[in-house]
């Protein structure tokens, strides 16, 4: 027992789960614990994310799963042949989710999913070396999903359901490395949208081939979150009074498409005995839509009085996960669990606004039982960034590019804590 | 069940608080990726005129003074045991300055667009608040003084405010002098440097070159006491205080760098007008052609028969127009006076053509026309228009012999003539030489700020997003006075001194990102 404890303790040394680019996998604290992994262990309300196809397949009339996440996420850069250094105060994040799931039969079920599956939070010193590309970000999008799932046979399932996903964005940069008001003040645009929604959906099968093997798949949809003339505002401030600036100080609205990719996500649980699960998933993100982040700000009439073109050429991106359950007793099980995590950034794509590059998470947790019917679920994630050197070479003054080149180096780590109920 | 707690979340909790923070191999902010080598960083104190101090636009201004390059070093000589570096700043970003309330300096220039939105250097509105008898209390690590030449550095009362209405005194030195009779040299020791910096003498000629020669080149006068602010200092007295000033900063067991003097004939100020700048059509060039025909025709080969001009000079005087770009039209102090001559048999001229031919010439590729003489080529001459309508001359006609730099000959001061930068050049490089020879001899890092300049005008040097060119406005070097660096440029100009200080004190000091750093500065606040 104290071993599995140390193996555990060892593996929640300090933790995080972001997946690669914007995506934040911290979706349920049982599957965080066991990997993020999922698609094919019913084991609790978290199902309603991991497939909605194996909904059906939870037992109580009745199962909730509630939680949150804190994500404390450092990024450091440097570049040795310049001697700047710049260190991310990034704000913690809290994604959060709930999953109510009421079995109408034995046949089907229904289920509300209310989760926050992409966000990112990083903030740098303002004016920093790299402020040209990016001071701060905060995005984040919430899913609201109603699903329904029903057994096709005895053992293969099948759900799925609309999303709407709420998203909003607030994101600050200088204009760029060095225009200035006469008074020195960098010129800045901050962009803010909030309540800007998107639609989309996601299906998952489940199979049950016997009582040690399950196996699932599930797909979400990509959601495009599209601000538009009205839902978001772009603040323009320290630009020099002059026909020679891009633009002037103030408001202008502006557009811009922020495309949240779809996922596939298979799985295999396999149950050696009563105490232990085995999961395996692999995911693939399709993140090669997001090509250029693009805005227009918009004058009073509607023309176009600045375009930004920041292009980002994302490839698609592999995730692969393992978990453990182990069950120490009827009241206490501990669960433990790893991933590598494939960036979907290319070489020279890498902006400090998501400077994510490969990386190898570890997770861990437990759930205690209260009650028969209440659970405290806790987990661990540590995401293992190595220093990596890299460049964004698509930014470009007057036509010349100019590379932001540097070393990162990243850390995360997310402790979270939810509740199970059953009825 | 308390137990697990125990063993589960004390421990992550522990190891969350200290263990998360990410870090690199070699963090730069650990102070052991760069080495200070030979050298001693921990006060460094920056001594010279203008580009020391950071001047810029035109004036002296806070965010001028921060892009200053001893200020870039020093943030740099900080990541390897450099120490706080203090300036005396301004009071605004106007860059004005004020005695008793009455303003004595313009504020600076910015890049503003006229009524065609062409854009162009004029001066940003506002009222400046540095009040130069307001003094900041030193001591300042950056002693550079707008204005300074080689010997003010160590005249007592430079920075005296009661000197400064009459010349004396330098305004901005008063500003900030620890008394009314210290030295810069003086102040500079105050701050007990550890490492320094001296760029000074450019000053001892560009006054002559901004001024077209206007001053006098005072080689062989040993006392600068008597020069004049447009005179070229005299070599050895160049020599002599240079050698001086190096000893005091030594003396203190300092090591440092030695900067020398740029050609001040490949900056902007004296390359954006081309001395081919009179655009005609051609029915005036026609006109003018036939009111200089007698000229060139008779007046000139009957001067060189007779002896009084060369050949040589004869042919250098022939004034001829074409239809489009025309060379200006001079008065060169260096031609023989021919007014009384002419005036006499066989050619009998007027006073007034006398005096317009007596050293008349036009322009060549060699000579260079000052930016500040844009604002008055083919502009009207008023007060020799005024002259001839009093001597009975239609309005009309004398308007049409007023036109400066056509009909009306510039004076000296608007043009740096070839001969003049002659006398420049050879000054600048006996500076050079002392410069040179008192860095090998003292072992002190020698920059060759010269040849750094050189390669910016002669097309350039490229850095991370473009590439820095002397050309006015637009290549980035210059600031909107066409003298001074802008902060893309000074931070070039420390890149270049660090490099010299490395390899002389096996530092290994970065240089900085020449592309983060502002070229001139746009607005339409301007007058």
């Amino acid at each position: 027992m104290k071993k599995v404890l140390s193996v555990i303790v060892l593996l929640l040394v300090c933790a995080v789960t972001y997946a690669g680019g914007y995506r934040v996998s911290l979706q349920g604290q049982r599957g965080l614990a066991m990997g993020h992994t999922g698609v094919a262990y019913v084991n609790s309300a978290e199902i309603a994310f991991f497939n909605p196809g194996g909904l059906v397949h939870l037992e109580s009339k009745l199962s909730i799963s509630v939680g949150g996440f804190g994500v404390f996420s450092d990024v450091k850069y440097q570049n040795t042949q310049f001697g700047t250094s710049s260190q991310t105060d990034s704000p913690t994040g809290t994604p959060l989710y709930l999953y109510a799931a009421y079995k109408l039969s034995e046949k089907s079920s229904v289920a509300l999913a209310v989760y926050t599956p992409y966000g990112s939070t990083v903030e740098y010193p303002t004016d920093w070396s790299g402020s040209h590309l990016v001071n701060s970000i905060e995005l984040s999008a919430i899913f609201i999903q109603p699903i329904f799932s029903t057994k096709l046979t005895e053992n293969v399932s099948f759900g799925g359901g609309p999303i709407l996903a709420i998203g909003g964005v607030n994101f600050n940069r200088n204009l760029s490395r060095s225009l200035a008001d006469t008074d020195g003040n960098r010129s800045n645009v901050e962009i803010d949208a909030s309540g800007v929604n998107g639609y989309g959906f996601s299906v998952g099968a489940y199979a049950q081939f016997s009582d040690k093997w399950s196996f699932g798949v599930n797909y979400r949809s990509r959601i495009d979150i599209e601000v538009e003339p009205g839902d978001g505002v772009a603040t323009f401030s320290n630009v020099p009074n002059s026909p020679l600036a891009p633009i002037t100080n103030g408001d202008f609205d502006f557009t811009a498409t922020l495309p949240l990719p779809a996922e596939w996500t298979v799985g295999v649980t396999y149950k050696p005995t009563d105490k232990w699960v085995l999961n395996a998933d692999v995911n693939y993100a399709e993140w090669d839509i997001y090509n250029s982040l693009d805005l227009n700000f918009l004058n009073p009439d509607g023309s176009v009085a600045l375009e930004s073109i920041n292009p980002r050429n994302y490839q698609n991106a592999w995730t692969l996960r393992l978990g453990a359950e182990y069950a120490v007793s009827d009241k206490f099980a501990l669960r433990g669990g790893a991933y590598f995590d494939e960036s979907p950034v290319q070489e020279g794509f890498f902006s400090p606004e998501t400077p994510r590059n490969d990386s190898f998470g570890f997770t861990g947790g437990f759930s205690y039982n209260v009650t028969q019917k209440l659970a405290i679920d806790a987990s661990f994630l540590y995401l293992a960034f190595r220093e990596v050197d890299a460049s964004y070479d698509a930014y470009t003054e007057s036509g010349v590019e100019a590379p932001f080149a540097g070393t990162y180096r990243s850390s995360a780590f997310a402790p979270g804590l939810g509740l199970s109920y059953k009825l | 069940m308390k137990k697990y707690f125990n063993y589960i979340a004390l421990p992550a909790l522990a190891l969350g608080l200290v263990a998360c923070e990410p870090e690199f191999e070699n963090e730069i902010e650990d102070g052991t990726v760069y080495t200070n080598g030979e050298a001693n960083f921990s006060s460094y104190v920056a001594v010279g005129n203008s580009l020391t101090a950071g001047f810029a636009d035109g004036a002296l201004y806070i965010t001028g003074q921060e892009n200053s390059y001893p200020n870039i070093m020093a943030q740099q000589f900080a990541l390897a045991g450099g120490g706080e570096f203090t300036q005396p700043l301004v009071s605004d970003n106007l860059g004005g300055l004020t005695l008793g309330g009455t303003q004595i300096a313009n504020n600076r220039f910015v890049l503003a667009t006229d009524a065609n939105g062409n854009p162009g250097p004029a001066v940003l509105s506002g009222t400046p608040t540095t009040e130069i008898t307001n003094v900041v209390t030193g001591p300042f690590n950056n002693v550079g003084v707008p204005g300074a030449k080689s010997f003010h550095l160590v005249a007592p009362g430079y920075g005296n405010v009661a000197g400064v209405p009459t010349g004396q005194a330098n305004p901005y030195f008063a500003r900030f002098a620890s008394e009314a009779n210290a030295t810069v040299m003086g102040d500079a020791l105050a701050a007990n440097p550890s490492f320094f910096s001296l760029w000074i003498g450019n000053n001892d000629i560009l006054g002559f070159a901004t001024s077209g020669g206007a001053g006098v080149d005072q080689t062989g006068n040993f006392d600068p006491t008597t020069y004049g602010p447009n005179d070229i200092t005299d070599p050895n007295v160049f020599a002599s205080v240079y050698s001086q000033e190096v000893g005091l900063l030594i003396g203190s067991g300092a090591q440092g760098a030695l900067v020398n003097i740029p050609d001040v004939t490949s900056i902007p100020f004296f390359t954006t007008v081309p001395s081919q700048a009179i655009p005609l059509d051609a029915g005036t060039a026609a006109t003018l052609n036939a009111a200089f025909a007698a000229y060139n025709t008779q007046v000139l080969p009957g001067l060189a028969s007779f002896g009084i001009i060369t050949a040589e000079e004869a042919a250098a005087r022939q004034i001829t127009f074409a239809e489009g770009a025309n060379f200006i039209t001079i008065q060169d102090e260096d031609l023989t006076d021919i007014s009384a001559i002419v005036q006499g048999p066989p050619f009998n001229l007027d006073p007034i053509t006398a005096g317009l031919l007596s050293q008349l010439r036009q322009t060549t590729n060699d000579d260079l026309v000052p930016l500040t003489t844009a604002g008055v080529l083919g502009t009207t001459d008023q007060d020799f228009l005024n002259l001839l309508v009093s001597l009975g001359i239609p309005a009309e006609q004398a308007a049409l012999q007023a036109i400066n730099g056509v009909s009306r000959p510039l004076q000296d001061q608007f043009i740096l003539t070839s001969q003049e930068q002659e006398l420049i050049t050879a000054a600048q490089t006996q500076y050079n030489a002392t410069i040179q020879a008192l860095a090998q001899a003292n072992d002190l890092a020698f920059v060759d700020a010269r040849s750094a300049l050189q390669v910016v005008a002669n097309g350039g040097v490229s850095f991370n997003g473009g590439v820095l060119t002397s050309d006015f406005v637009t290549g980035g070097a210059f600031s909107l006075d066409g003298v001074h660096p802008t902060p893309r440029g000074y931070a070039f100009t420390a890149n270049a001194i660090i490099d010299a200080i490395n390899d002389q004190y096996g530092s290994t000091i970065p240089g900085v990102d020449i592309g983060s750093y502002a070229t001139v500065a746009i607005s339409n606040d301007v007058n």
